[in-house]
């Protein structure tokens, strides 16, 4: 594992590899996405068409954003799994508040975004203070959340006439021809990548989920650091709730069920190691629209939309395979260097 | 490091709440031995009855409810069983609901190619050990995280049932085997997949805590690499145990169709949790080493009295999952929280003595 | 390990407690004898929530709807119905269900409702095969069972409330099809609900039957796809639809949530003009596609008619005015203009003929 690697080979050997691997892996996805796309626009056309590229890749930027927030966890050695519960919830409230003329628009996503930074917090407390390993925090607070959804939904959903006029319109807007989803997506992609790079914050998150023993003698307080992105998660999964409210119009109690698997799918075909302290964020967006152009491919090559769930799974397992043979097969390539 | 990412931890020698195992024993009061998860369970167990019996007193207390509140849970309970053992090794089996779902829906396929149920059994049966395989593999050859391999293939079995049956539902199964699956055992109100279910759980509660097999799976749980240099099989037994999580799902599955009298490819959607909920709140401690078959059996009854109660009291489903969710965390936080009290206050009893090991502020749960 | 004996002994009284509290109470009304439950709810006083058999008991009309689904305003509209036939004729009105529309999440409702003991169950089938064993038993213990909107299967119900003759529906829509497709030709698609709805599989059924008339021999359908009445599922597959089938002309979704994902859909893409949206949809839901032409026309029937019906049935079973035998007649005042209904082959009412709805008639409607 890449502590070890670290510990055996040297400080700046273990990042080096990490690196390494990490832009291998953003490589390759690139490439792979390409030629993909490059095949399905030979079989079907419309494929390269505007509506349809809108389509994909804003469906894929709502994903990528909450996989952004994934991926932070997911680098300390944790897990979210109330993603979609989150982001439900925070769908159905938004259009709620909308639906009876609660708040002006602008408020009411305030308090969308607000509420998932609250419900981040949450889980964050329960991993990091009670200490409750988030595998089961987070399985408790996925059915918590989606249980406080249907609460609250009454058994009624929000259809796009109780919406306000245009609110759903950000959804298909394009400048320059990029819808603004994925403008949002690409920025908040950035900003987390630079701050995981550059700040203090960043190489902490790393430290913490790449050998915790030795980040603890450093002086950082994995807590803290845990509770962190923990409340980022929760945040992101606001933004990416109060968006897929925008996208779909008509919201229910179910909303955005069934995310989590792919938010996790698409953090780890993007390279972030599942146990933690390696991999970035951009492999993460990458591999959200990697999810996307699947999706779109079976629907385009009208293959059955049954083999969807299959092909998530076997994504996964394949990518995390991979990961786990590139990483032992570099580990016993630096040994073999350092005993030369 | 082990294959958990944790560090062993030297064993708890100060009484735990919750702590059953031979080391826990050594308890200075006989208070504490009472207090113990299993006796605090069978007190909620009873406290929940008696509420039933209050709230409901018309129905609750009748076989007929009995038999459906039994029979509601059973598949949930039987996979407990086996992921208890999964759980104290250390790992952990999220593909059951979908392995189950995979086993209905294959059962359904081939009873309607015409296969008869006498050979579609055991080829589900089959195919569930193949499943578990499969993991099991992954996982201890491949040293993959367990959370990680079985999500993929909580995934992958799911969206293979979809291929096979699509969203079409098979029924028309023959009364034999609708009748094991809604019925009870002529005379009383004890319904078929719970005398599976006590089998079952007899079984295994005898391997586990009275043969040298269970000692093993206790030992790889609390430490892998103690436990491979005192020769335990561990890689071994984990790729059984995921076998048998594999078979006793695709068997689970068998049950529910029997029961629905229906065969689906989305049956069970959802159990995964249930399953988890009901093995955490038996007591088994997500980072290995501990637990109890009884613990599970008695923790399965009170998610199925209390999800009754509930219902008989028009309680709404939603408020029921939120309790569900709730049940799950608290039986993680009562115990570490108790640990970190009745810690606190034997090191402040023996304030000479060097304070007991316990989890540092702030330590990192890894992933399983 | 081995579990400290106290735990063990508490634990196993627990247990003991169960199986000895409810074995202890039968069902018989004579009183039990005393049982070691701490549960001190003398069972003796226990009525059995079975009616006595066979005699025309006055009705009790403690009625119980069990939708497919409660999250769906089609059903709540269904329930506006029964709750007003509930407050004429005296009666209670209870709605529990399912948050998803699946069978197996839909017997436990129903099982509960029968330890409850409600005097008639009117339910409408997530899966005809799946309900069955629960309805039965239900019957087995004198609840009548009157089935609406979608039929559990045949013998697990007394009379099923059948919204509209269904070989009517798939002829209403693939006109409505060929009233929106240009000179009626064109390809067109069905966005359906579940798989396993047999009133929509019926419809389908019947659509494409209807489509081999001559006068639709331009309408060619493309695909049927499943949204399984969640909206975000819908929007998705209205979406893919018009990804695949660029030529597409026209979308059919007898669904009221698919409909409006439909709708939503074609016009968020500006597709209004081009493609057409049609099916069964609430006229609240679909007013603004109306008017905005990307919906011109579609169909339904007075959805609170038909819980207004159901639960009518329901009292009049209890009654014992109808067994729900086929060739019974029956009146209820205010519907089908105040004629007899009449009780067809297999139990089976039917409410009525399907509306039509457009620009000409939806602000009239209310639901």
């Amino acid at each position: 594992m890449a502590a070890e690697t670290a510990a055996r080979t040297g400080p700046g050997a273990g990042a080096r590899i990490a690196g390494a691997v990490a832009r291998q892996r953003e490589l390759s996805l690139a490439g792979l996405m390409v030629v993909m796309a490059a095949f399905v626009a030979l079989q079907a056309p419309n494929f390269l068409s505007a509506s349809n590229l809108t389509q994909v890749t804003v469906v894929a930027s709502i994903i990528a954003i909450a996989a952004v927030g994934q991926a932070l966890v997911i680098l300390t050695r944790n897990v979210d799994l109330s993603v979609e519960s989150m982001m439900g919830l925070v769908a159905f409230v938004v259009a709620d508040l909308l639906k009876f003329h609660v708040l002006p628009a602008p408020a009411a996503i305030a308090v969308g975004v607000g509420l998932g930074l609250l419900l981040g917090v949450t889980n964050g407390f329960l991993v990091a203070v009670l200490r409750v390993p988030s595998i089961v925090a987070t399985l408790g607070t996925l059915s918590i959340y989606r249980g406080l959804d249907f609460l609250i939904a009454g058994g009624k959903q929000v259809t796009l006439g109780d919406l306000p006029a245009g609110y759903t319109d950000p959804a298909r807007a394009t400048v320059l021809g990029i819808p603004v989803f994925v403008l949002i997506a690409v920025a908040i992609v950035v900003f987390v990548a630079l701050v995981l790079r550059q700040t203090r914050a960043g190489r902490r998150i790393y430290a913490v989920g790449s050998n915790p023993e030795a980040a603890a003698i450093l002086g950082i307080r994995s807590g803290v650091v845990v509770f962190g992105v923990f409340t980022a998660c929760g945040l992101l999964a606001g933004v990416a709730g109060v968006m897929w409210g925008m996208n779909y119009g008509t919201i229910n109690a179910t909303a955005a069920t069934g995310v989590t698997l792919q938010v996790v799918a698409a953090v780890v075909v993007g390279g972030v190691n599942i146990n933690g302290g390696s991999g970035t964020v951009i492999g993460a967006g990458l591999g959200a629209l990697f999810l996307g152009l699947i999706s779109n491919s079976l629907i385009l090559l009208r293959l059955s939309q049954f083999w969807l769930q299959a092909i998530y799974g076997a994504v996964i397992l394949v990518a995390v395979s991979l990961d786990a043979f590139l990483l032992r097969g570099l580990r016993r390539a630096a040994l073999a260097r350092r005993a030369r | 490091m082990s294959a958990t990412g944790e560090t062993p931890k030297p064993a708890d020698a100060a009484v735990v709440v919750g702590e059953t195992t031979s080391v826990g024993r050594s308890g200075p009061f006989r208070l504490r031995r009472l207090a113990s998860w299993e006796a605090l369970l069978a007190l909620v167990l009873l406290g929940l009855v008696g509420l039933g019996a209050a709230t409901s007193p018309k129905v609750f207390l009748t076989p007929g409810n009995f038999s459906n509140l039994t029979a509601a849970v059973m598949e949930v309970a039987i996979m407990a069983l086996p992921m208890t053992l999964i759980i104290i090794v250390g790992d952990i089996d999220l593909s059951v609901e979908s392995m189950l779902g995979l086993a209905s829906a294959v059962l359904g396929f081939l009873w309607a190619e015409g296969v008869p149920l006498e050979v579609g059994i055991p080829v589900v049966l089959l195919m569930g050990a193949a499943g578990g395989l499969f993991n099991g593999l992954l996982v201890a050859r491949g040293g993959l995280p367990s959370l990680v391999v079985t999500l993929g293939t909580l995934a992958l079995f799911r969206g293979l049932a979809l291929v096979v049956l699509g969203p079409r539902g098979i029924s028309k199964f023959p009364e034999a085997f609708t009748d094991f699956g809604f019925g009870t055992v002529p005379g009383t109100p004890i319904p078929w997949p719970l005398v599976v279910f006590t089998v079952i759980a007899v079984v295994l509660g005898v391997v586990l805590h009275r043969t040298w097999i269970g000692r093993q799976v206790f030992a790889a749980g609390k430490n892998k690499d103690a436990a491979r240099y005192s020769g335990v099989r561990v890689q071994r037994m984990r790729i059984a145990l995921f076998v048998l999580s594999g078979t006793i799902a695709a068997f689970a599955g068998v049950i529910l169709t029997a029961r629905f009298a229906s065969a689906r490819a989305d049956a069970g959607q959802g159990m995964t949790l249930t399953v988890v909920t009901i093995v955490l709140l038996g007591g088994v401690s997500i980072n290995g080493g501990r637990g109890t078959i009884l613990g599970v059996v008695l923790a399965a009854f009170t998610l199925a009295v209390l999800g009754n109660v509930l219902r008989l009291a028009n309680v709404s489903a939603e408020l029921q999952s939120i309790a569900t969710g709730l049940l799950l965390i608290l039986s993680v936080v009562i115990p570490s929280v108790a640990r970190q009290v009745s810690s606190a206050i034997g090191r402040a009893r023996r304030d000479r003595r060097p304070p007991v090991a316990t989890a540092e502020p702030g330590e990192v749960q890894s992933l399983i | 390990m081995k579990a400290n004996r106290s735990g063990r002994i508490l634990a196993l009284l627990g247990a003991a407690a169960i199986v000895v509290g409810a074995c202890g109470s039968a069902a018989s009304p004579t009183p039990a004898p005393a049982t070691p439950a701490p549960a001190t709810v003398a069972p003796a006083t226990v009525a059995p929530a079975t009616p006595a058999p066979a005699t025309p008991a006055a009705a009790t009309l403690n009625i119980v709807f069990i939708p497919k689904a409660v999250n769906n305003p089609y059903f709540d509209a269904a329930a506006a119905g029964g709750k007003k036939a509930a407050d004429e004729l005296g009666g209670q009105f209870t709605q529990i269900g399912p948050n998803n529309a699946v069978a197996a999440e839909q017997i436990p409702f129903i099982q509960d409702a029968t330890t409850k003991g409600y005097s008639s169950i009117v339910v409408s089938a997530d899966g005809p095969d799946e309900v069955a064993p629960a309805l039965k038993d239900a019957m087995s213990k004198g609840i009548k069972v009157v089935g609406y909107d979608s039929s559990p299967a045949e013998g697990a119900y007394d009379v099923f409330v059948n919204q509209t003759d269904f070989s009517l529906i798939g002829g209403a829509m693939s006109q409505w099809a060929c009233d929106l497709a240009p000179d009626c030709t064109g390809q067109i698609a069905i966005l359906s609900a579940t798989a396993t709805a047999p009133n929509q599989n019926a419809w389908i059924e019947d659509m494409k039957k209807a489509l081999t008339a001559p006068q639709f021999v331009g309408l060619k359908l493309v695909d049927v796809v499943y949204g399984d009445d969640d909206p975000g599922k819908s929007t998705d597959q209205a979406a893919g639809l018009l990804q695949k089938y660029p030529d597409l002309k026209v979308i059919v979704a007898p669904t009221t949530v698919g409909i409006l994902a439909a709708a939503q859909v074609v016009k968020q893409q500006g597709k209004t003009g081009t493609v057409f949206v049609t099916g069964l949809g609430l006229p609240n839901d679909m007013k603004p596609f109306v008017a905005d032409g990307t919906s011109p026309e579609f169909g339904l029937w007075s959805v609170p008619d038909l819980g207004y019906l159901a639960y009518n049935v329901a009292a009049l079973l209890e009654a014992g005015t109808i067994t729900g035998a086929e060739g019974e007649t029956f009146t209820v005042k205010g519907l089908n203009g105040d004629q007899p209904y009449t009780i067809g082959p297999k139990s089976v009412v039917i409410l009525g003929p399907p509306y039509k709805f457009d620009k000409t008639n939806i602000d009239q409607f209310n639901f």
